[in-house]
């Protein structure tokens, strides 16, 4: 049995020590809003937070995370930053197709939690991970500029 | 639930009673589609798009797949804007499999999306519905009011009579305008009272793609579900010889191996252990018959192959005369690599097997196809085969293939395991880009003849490349004499008035590298060489490129339209701001026709000394005709932008000896945020019918590109994606 901290909710799950967070996350325990991409670190779907910062869950064993505070989108409303992340990609209509947009809220997130007033440049860093096939980049951009105005 | 509402499973009975209730392309017999909603209070179902509840919810059935490009809001927006709904209460629903209902209007018996067609095929189609919905809402409210219906007024999911100040929601009325006949006849809006068309209609989508709720195939647990990963075969035709399972039967979850025409599939009770179990499978293939050659061999035969003429596309004038009279002769040939789609959701498809047939969950886009397959699977009859429409995390074509070919993997998966159990067959990342159906490999030459005066009297194009749709169910409609449509459109079309013009395309059968329709299809390789091919001819005549187009335009106004409208937009003809010491700097222009609209994009890029490119800026000049949702509209033409430029800067597949190279985005990035340009998107104003957005943006980028490349370096690339080494200073 693995303990697990998942959005403020603790869980214990009997899966193998090496199973990726990212299953264990959307098999296991049925929060399928964090996504499968690549499963290589190559493509930030599977973004959520660990202990406040990002981290690929499609390369992070289960085991790694026992104990520590996990959040993912199926969270984000519950914080001040993630409600205005989600506003700013909601007023801009961001989304197209959808499947990358967790990993790039939880990304977008974790940015301005730590930089309130990002530049492009700042986001394009910060974001560059999180591979969008749609390409909604020109408004992810701008959603992100819009929440912090939002913020300030 | 009140005693005025009509359950869905007995509004059968009820539209039997009535006579003439019922628009003519609504046959009420099927059930109303259960997976659009929960069954709560449903009152008032005038047609198979429509259901308005007492509670005064608006729901529009949606016949196409969302896989981004904004159906669901677009097929809405439409509706809503003849019933005069109120936008903020419309919800979306996808239609089920059923094509008599829902097929696509432009490909006869078929339902289904794809080639832009989704708005263009509803737009009187939903109009219509709307409409005599709205004035079954209002012969309604006038016999309860003992009122003229011509004193009645809608507006936003209200019905009034002013002149007695009543008024009432479209919920309070909606189980008495189920009694109103269905007008023969309803009058449309005029184009100037639109409050939704053209103006800002929100995406439907956006809430739940923003909060993790939005579902798609890939999110889909049923009750005791499998989930399989299959071990695919490296090469194109192998088969599977014989496998061990000792290893993989071993792994902690996996439940079941079984062979399938495919490959081998692990079940296990979960994704991860499936594909542990996968990893332990060791399986002998037969590569006898299987595909071996690598893409430049590839490449040699069909540059060998254009040295002779191939099927005539179109002609006309003379183009023998027209070259030996020529004053000068501007040749180049541009080759084009295999292309993934690469959605983001690899592919995947749920299926069980129930005593009624067999029900699937999937982004579907092609409805009547995957039925008729899985009913031959399973020895069902097709309306057997329940289809349950999911948001697609992408598609860009990929969904929507005419072999149908993982929705039958997965269906000869739960065939193999016998049906006991639900499966959701799971494709990694590697499995999805390695399993074909790419965007053909294509090489293309041309020559073209210019008088003394640097006019422009001839022009050949040879294109070689394999056929989309040879074979499929679309050859009827599309291939004639021997030329796939899809080969050549954008160049057999070619808009430029030449008087002496030969397009010829051979069309090699004996490539096994299953090929599919790929974002703009045929444009997405015949907009390149002819757009950059074009700037290579305004150069060798000293034709300023928008001047030489214009010129050659005469008689097609909505090209030239786009065309300078992106030229106005994007300062062409002014000078380009330097970059970076050591960096050159070029404006390009392309314009193409896809789908019956009309995209310009002006490029502007800096190619530093070292070859490397950055695309800094690309503006965009749009004539889809009525644009129903002018957000989406550029939303999916920088959508469209972001797509091209991963290819004409990333995007190959490989193979070698037959085997894909390339498994997951190291090898084939798709574009990251650094790379994306600024983007302005300019929609030309237009009264004609809407046309698609979904596509058309992708086929002007790229020549538009190498044509800034070319300004920039004087080099025009002759290959995509495009070679940092040969643009270096
Ligand atoms: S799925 Fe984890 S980075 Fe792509
Ligand atoms: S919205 Fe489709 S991949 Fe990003």
């Amino acid at each position: 049995m693995i303990r697990l901290n998942v959005n403020g909710k603790l869980h214990a799950v009997d899966v193998a020590p090496d199973t990726p967070l990212l299953w264990v996350l959307r098999d296991t325990l049925g929060l399928t809003g964090t996504k499968y991409g690549c499963g290589q670190a190559l493509c930030g779907a599977c973004t959520v937070h660990v202990d406040g910062v990002p981290q690929r869950s499609c390369t992070t064993p289960v085991s790694a995370v026992a104990g520590r505070k996990i959040a993912t989108i199926e969270n984000a409303d519950r914080s001040r930053v993630g409600k205005a992340v989600q506003e700013a990609w909601r007023k801009l209509d961001v989304v197209q197709c959808g499947y990358c947009q967790s990993g790039q809220i939880m990304s977008a997130i974790a940015l301005l939690s730590q930089n309130r007033k990002p530049t492009d440049a700042d986001i394009d860093t910060a974001l560059a991970g999180n591979l969008c096939r749609c390409a909604t980049y020109v408004r992810i951009r701008a959603a992100v500029h819009l929440a912090a105005k939002s913020l300030a | 639930m009140s005693a005025m509402t009509i359950e869905n499973a007995s509004r059968r009975n009820f539209l039997q009673g009535v006579a003439g209730l019922t628009l003519s392309f609504c046959l009420p017999a099927v059930a109303a589609p259960a997976a659009a909603g929960k069954a709560t209070t449903v009152s008032f179902e005038p047609n198979a798009f429509l259901r308005i509840g007492s509670d005064n919810s608006v729901t529009v059935i949606a016949k196409h797949l969302e896989m981004g490009q904004g159906t669901y809001t677009g097929l809405g927006t439409i509706l809503a804007e003849e019933l005069d709904a109120d936008w903020k209460t419309v919800r979306i629903a996808g239609a089920p499999a059923d094509a008599a209902r829902y097929n696509n209007l432009f490909w006869g018996p078929a339902q289904g999306t794809g080639g832009s067609t989704a708005m263009a095929n509803s737009w009187d189609q939903l109009r219509q519905a709307g409409a005599s919905a709205r004035a079954m809402l209002v012969s309604a409210a006038a016999r309860r009011w003992k009122v003229a219906a011509s004193e009645i007024t809608v507006r936003d999911g209200i019905v009034s009579h002013p002149p007695s100040r009543r008024s009432l929601r479209f919920g309070e009325l909606a189980a008495d305008a189920a009694r109103e006949a269905v007008p023969a006849n309803v009058v449309l809006k005029e184009p100037k009272d639109f409050r939704l068309v053209g103006k800002h209609a929100p995406r439907k989508d956006s809430t739940e793609k923003t909060n993790g709720k939005a579902v798609f195939t890939q999110d889909i647990q049923l009750p005791g579900m499998l989930v399989a990963v299959v071990a695919h075969p490296p090469r194109f035709g192998a088969t599977v010889k014989s496998f061990d399972a000792g290893a993989a039967k071993r792994v902690k979850g996996v439940v079941d191996v079984v062979q399938i025409p495919s490959g081998v599939a692990v079940l296990a009770t979960d994704t991860w252990s499936a594909k542990k179990g996968r990893d332990a499978l060791t399986v002998d293939w037969d590569e006898s018959r299987a595909f071996k050659l690598g893409s430049e061999e590839i490449l040699a035969r069909y540059r060998e192959m254009a040295q002779q003429p191939g099927l005539v596309a179109h002609q006309a004038g003379n183009t023998d005369q027209a070259f030996a009279a020529a004053a000068k002769v501007v040749k180049a040939s541009y080759d084009f690599p295999y292309l993934a789609h690469a959605a983001m959701e690899p592919m995947n498809c749920v299926i069980r097997l129930s005593a009624e047939g067999c029900e699937v969950w999937n982004g579907e886009q092609l409805h009547t196809g995957d039925q008729h397959q899985l009913a031959g699977i399973f020895g069902l009859k097709p309306e057997q085969v329940k289809i349950n429409m999911l948001y697609a995390g992408g598609s860009f074509g990929r969904r929507a293939n005419t072999k149908s070919d993982y929705v039958v993997e997965a269906a000869q998966i739960v065939k193999a395991s016998g049906g006991k159990a639900p499966v959701k067959l799971v494709w990694l990342r590697e499995d999805d880009m390695r399993a074909g159906y790419y965007r053909p490999l294509f090489h293309h030459s041309l020559e073209a003849a210019l008088d003394a005066n640097g006019k422009l009297t001839g022009w050949r194009h040879r294109l070689v490349g394999q056929s989309i749709l040879m074979g499929s169910p679309f050859e009827a409609m599309m291939v004639k004499n021997g030329i796939d449509g899809v080969s050549v459109e954008g160049a057999a079309n070619l808009p430029y008035a030449i008087p002496n013009l030969r397009v010829d395309l051979h069309t090699p059968t004996d490539i096994a590298v299953p090929v599919l329709w790929w974002r703009s299809v045929g444009s997405s390789h015949t907009a390149y060489s002819t757009e950059v091919f074009l700037d290579l001819v305004a150069k060798a005549a000293g034709k300023d490129p928008v001047a030489l187009r214009l010129e050659l335009l005469g008689d097609k106004p909505r090209h030239s339209g786009v065309l300078r409208l992106a030229a106005e937009k994007s300062g062409w003809g002014t000078p380009l701001p330097p970059g970076a010491p050591g960096t050159r700097r070029g404006r390009g222009i392309a314009v193409h026709e896809s789908f019956h609209s009309y995209v310009a994009q002006v490029a502007e890029v800096t190619v530093a000394a070292d070859g490397t490119l950055k695309v800094d800026r690309v503006v965009c000049a749009v004539d889809c005709g009525i644009a129903i949702n002018p957000d989406n509209v550029r939303s999916q033409v920088e959508g469209a932008v972001g797509f091209a430029l991963a290819a004409a800067l990333h995007g190959e597949i490989t193979l070698k000896g037959g085997a894909v190279v390339q498994g997951n985005f190291d090898g084939y990035p798709l574009l990251r945020i650094d790379e994306m340009p600024r983007v302005e998107v300019h929609i030309l104003p237009s009264a004609a019918k809407p046309t698609g957005i979904g596509e058309p943006g992708v086929p002007p980028l790229a020549p538009a590109v190498a044509n800034a490349i070319g300004a920039a370096t004087g080099k025009y690339p002759g290959r995509l994606p495009f070679s940092t080494a040969e643009l270096r200073a």
